[in-house]
């Protein structure tokens, strides 16, 4: 167990690395480096003093390695529309990404979840079918048609609620939901399928063949099976809470952290783009982590292996 | 006359994790553990033994497919290596193999004249593609398939007749030396004296040698010139196969031979049935490896490995027959 | 993982081969009977998109950049306009079919290429990393990883934002979506095929590396790559779509479907139909490709997730 957890963590910081040397090299790939992070206009002498603290005439690894110490320490360089730090640019967005995501990734589990057990249980009824049209369509609708469809109804024909901004509650309602039904499908399906296959195991079979009422076999054997793969795909939601934010933000212009994405590519403010995709980078990282350490938890064969290499 | 082919101390062992205690522990398996013969030009070796004891292993040494532990093999003087080079690939022209499962050898995507005149093409690819599919053809008649058999595919056809593909493929480049592992043992066996007979027929007719590794006395008697007996990575008794099987020597030839069933002699022979499963490679008993199923085992075979000794084109590995306690042990039969 | 499609031979493992013991036969059937009019309709649309895909020239009745200041923001034939503009036209009085027409070929090519793409480097890597195994197979697994662990669309948005957009590099970007799927896919297959026998016994002919992947291990896998394929390309649509949405994919004067949307958002109020038209095709599109690629998927190669 502590050797699974070393290794799930060894390979957390060899992704963040990639992650970082990723955004290192494709800085380098686009130009000057003290351009690209001070912006076109900013003065001479901070071109100077940015070459020099950042070390450009040095060799290639050294530079590399500066620019690990400088994300280490958080210094991500500036805005190049408004001047301010990055980081905090990017920061006071977060809170009102996570007010339209959070919800939103509460809808997706508690729409998706019973309904991707619900379909596997009733598999090829047509209880099932309609789950899993309304989970291909979930699949096939991209956010921004259904977004743009849920805008048309209840913003323009019915006005109950406003199209975009971000005022009021109301305004969260739209975004949440179209981002909740999207994600919904994605889980459903999942769900079903981690469920399916459970079920197709023989000691699910030997459980009601033994007589176990069908209730308490799948409460006891099959959902706590079918839990450990569907964590992966939760854990991969969280991650990407603000990856599945962009276009839904700015479809109805909700002022979180995608909409301010999409800005930043469209202006190329790049020292924003990639303080957003570190942290993206390590969002994921992290989820991943969390996910593998509650796999320890929940799958017992690496429960027992703790308890082997603690006796 | 030099050998075409030499093995000498061959050796393969494998690394194991053994689930044991807190860490498991790491043990060594000795697939093959010291194998040395040769093969002259135009004849055939038998191989025979229980499965599990190196056989297989020893083919895909002898080959080069994987790298021997230790030991050597030369072909026709040259080093055989694992290392998959062109070097490596142009030997395959000389060595070719026919294995146990002919369907798993067979690209079941391809008909199986494409995949007969496969070797033409690796080999000489200057050949035109009239005169491979004309040498395609001839191959598929020497190995008594029906000309309307090209097209099919290799699910199309039976076994005996896939193995009949695989061994038109292999003999395509006419190779001096053909390895078969077990040709004949997944077949019916209706079907294995027909495959064995081709085998015999093609053999006499252009003169290849070759390793014939079967776990079956009657089908390696009936294809060798000469036999080893092999028992856990080692070989245990070699000669002429009439010497081998009329006159085992070694106590396992002995055990092998008396399980043979003969309707003619029924009753007459006492049948040896040795005890317990063979030990596992992993833990290979000291001395003789044979000495924990070995009915006439005396202490001393526990502490000394037999080594093979030779008289009069008869070879032994036992410390009874070798210090002249053999007749005491024929005295058994 | 093996692909049997192939009738009479010995039947994959009783595990692989349904997913789930309760299901009896008759249930199967009648799940197969039930979806073959979809595929069918599906199969239709896939072709009358072919069709756009290949004729658009010459089945666009106006050119699709072609102003016509008089004819603004004229509703669809069946939103009381003529067959003149049978989709109507948008703010600047273009025609909203021949849009239409151009963007599905834009969208179409730019998802059919990047798909190329991304099957020739998930293929590559992939057997590249079965045929190397070792420390060339550990850096190819972690760049699968990396890869598989950050949202694509974040990716994507990073390198438009350090490199620019233009059709050629967008085209290349979008051809990285998917292809760590793809290699492990075949990874996967490249390394039970090496298992199976032939392709060992290819190489004990005397066969080069090259010559038993492409001539033999790749045909063998073929049917499973194409399904998975298949169910990649709806998504690249919906990407490309998505990014042509943001203005930040395929740029004006060129029109991609997302690209309509995103221009038609602003009319949802006046004139919804500017949006509607793309929308539409966008999801009948990939819908339809995704019915296919699950039917493919159920029938050639119940393993594949």
């Amino acid at each position: 167990m502590v050797q699974y957890l070393l290794m799930k963590i060894f390979r957390a910081l060899v992704t963040v690395t990639l992650i970082v040397s990723a955004a290192f090299v494709v800085l380098r790939l686009s130009g000057d480096p003290a351009i690209i992070i001070l912006g076109p206009e900013a003065p001479p002498e901070a071109f100077e003093a940015f070459r020099r603290n950042w070390g450009l005439d040095q060799p290639i690894w050294v530079q590399y390695f500066k620019y690990f110490v400088a994300v280490a320490q958080g210094d991500l360089g500036n805005s190049m529309r408004d001047g301010r730090s990055a980081l905090v640019v990017v920061g006071e967005r977060i809170p009102l990404t996570l007010a339209i995501t959070l919800p939103a990734l509460f809808i997706k589990l508690a729409i998706g979840l019973p309904a991707g057990v619900v379909a596997a249980l009733y598999r090829n009824t047509w209880v099932d079918r309609l789950i899993m049209m309304l989970s291909v369509a979930g699949f096939t609708v991209p956010s921004f048609v259904l977004g743009l469809v849920l805008a048309m109804i209840f913003a323009v024909w019915l006005g109950w609620l406003p199209s975009g901004g971000s005022d009021t509650w109301a305004h969260a309602v739209l975004p949440t939901v179209t981002m909740g039904l999207v994600g919904a499908a994605v889980i459903a399906r999942f769900t079903r399928s981690a469920m399916l296959e459970v079920l197709g195991q023989p000691y699910i079979r030997t459980a009601s063949a033994k007589g176990l009422l069908w209730r308490n076999v799948v409460r006891s054997h099959a959902l706590p099976n079918a839990a450990i793969p569907t964590l992966t795909i939760i854990g991969f939601l969280v991650g990407s809470l603000v990856a599945g934010a962009v276009v839904v933000e700015s479809v109805f212009s909700w002022p979180g952290v995608g909409r301010l994405l999409v800005n930043a590519v469209a202006n190329r403010d790049l020292a924003v783009v990639q303080v957003i995709l570190l942290l993206v980078g390590l969002t994921m990282v992290g989820a991943n982590l969390a996910v593998d350490i509650l796999y320890g938890i929940v799958d017992p064969r690496l429960r027992i292996k703790r308890l082997q290499a603690g006796s | 006359m030099s050998a075409l082919l030499q093995a000498k101390d061959l050796k393969r062992h494998y690394e194991v994790h053994i689930p044991e205690g807190l860490f498991g522990r790491k043990a060594s398996l000795k697939a093959v553990d010291g194998v040395s013969f040769s093969i002259e030009k135009g004849r055939t070796l038998g191989l025979v033994g229980e499965s599990g004891c190196g056989k297989s292993t020893t083919a895909k040494l002898v080959l080069g497919l994987i790298p021997a532990t230790a030991g050597t093999v030369e072909f026709a003087g040259t080093r055989v290596t694992a290392r998959h080079d062109a070097q490596w690939r142009a030997m395959r022209r000389r060595m070719q193999m026919i294995y146990q499962d002919p369907l798993g050898a067979l690209d079941r995507r391809l008909p199986v004249i494409t995949q007969i005149a496969e070797p033409f093409e690796i080999h000489n690819p200057e050949m035109l593609a009239a005169e491979r599919t004309e040498r395609s053809a001839l191959l598929m008649e020497s190995v008594g398939l029906r000309p309307d058999m090209a097209m099919r595919y290799p699910h199309e056809l039976s076994g005996g007749q896939r193995q009949r593909v695989v061994i038109a493929r292999a003999l395509a480049l006419e190779p001096d030396l053909l390895v078969c592992d077990e040709p004949v043992s997944a077949l019916d066996v209706s079907i294995q004296a027909q495959v064995l007979n081709l085998l015999d027929d093609l053999r006499e007719r252009t003169g290849f040698a070759a390793l014939f590794i079967s776990h079956d006395l009657k089908v390696v008697r009936q294809m060798s010139d000469r036999v080893a007996v092999m028992y856990l990575g080692r070989i245990v008794e070699s000669g002429l196969p009439e010497e081998v099987f009329r006159r085992p020597q070694h106590p396992y030839t002995k055990a092998l031979v008396s399980a043979i069933p003969t309707p003619a002699r029924r009753g007459k022979r006492e049948r040896i049935v040795l005890e317990g499963d063979p030990p596992s490679p992993v833990d290979v008993p000291s001395g003789c490896s044979f000495h924990t199923r070995c009915p006439i085992a005396q202490a001393s075979c526990r502490n000394e490995v037999p080594q093979l000794v030779t008289s009069g084109g008869h070879a032994v590995a036992c410390h009874l027959v070798n210090a002249g306690a053999a007749p005491a042990a024929q005295a058994a039969e | 993982m093996t692909i049997d499609t192939t009738p009479g031979l010995e039947p994959a493992s009783p595990a692989h081969a349904s997913g789930s013991v309760f299901t009896s036969k008759s249930r199967m059937g009648a799940f197969f009977e039930a979806w073959p009019p979809l595929v069918l309709i599906a199969l239709f649309w896939i072709g009358l998109i072919a069709v756009v895909v290949i004729g658009a020239k010459w089945i666009a009745p106006y050119d699709f950049m072609a102003l016509d200041l008089r004819a603004r923001l004229i509703p669809p034939v069946f939103m009381g306009g003529s067959w003149v503009h049978p989709l109507g036209t948008d703010e600047l009085g273009r025609d909203v079919l021949s849009r239409l027409i151009v963007s599905i070929r834009i969208s179409m090519v730019i998802a059919f290429l990047s798909t190329l793409i991304a099957a020739i480097v998930g293929v590559s890597l992939g057997f590249l990393a079965a045929y190397f195994r070792g420390r060339v197979e550990q850096v190819i697994l972690m760049l699968i990883d990396a890869q598989a662990a950050m949202p694509f669309m974040i990716i994507a948005l990073a390198v438009l934002a350090f490199l620019g957009s233009s059709l050629f590099l967008f085209t290349i970007l979008m051809g990285f979506y998917g292809w760590e799927r793809i290699a492990r896919i075949s990874r996967g297959l490249a390394i039970s095929a090496n298992e199976r026998g032939y392709a060992t016994a290819v190489r004990d002919l005397g066969a080069t590396p090259i010559r038993i992947y492409a001539r033999h291990i790749l045909p063998n896998i073929a049917s499973t790559l194409i399904v998975s394929l298949t169910l990649n390309f709806p998504e690249v649509i919906l990407l490309e779509s998505g990014l042509s949405f943001l203005g930040l994919g395929v740029q004006p004067p060129m029109t991609s479907l997302g690209n309509m949307v995103g221009y038609g958002r602003d009319y949802i109020q006046s004139a919804p139909w500017i949006m509607l038209a793309p929308s539409a095709a966008i999801v009948v599109t990939t819908l339809s490709i995704s019915i296919l690629g699950d039917w493919m998927r159920d029938k050639f190669d119940p393993t594949l997730d």
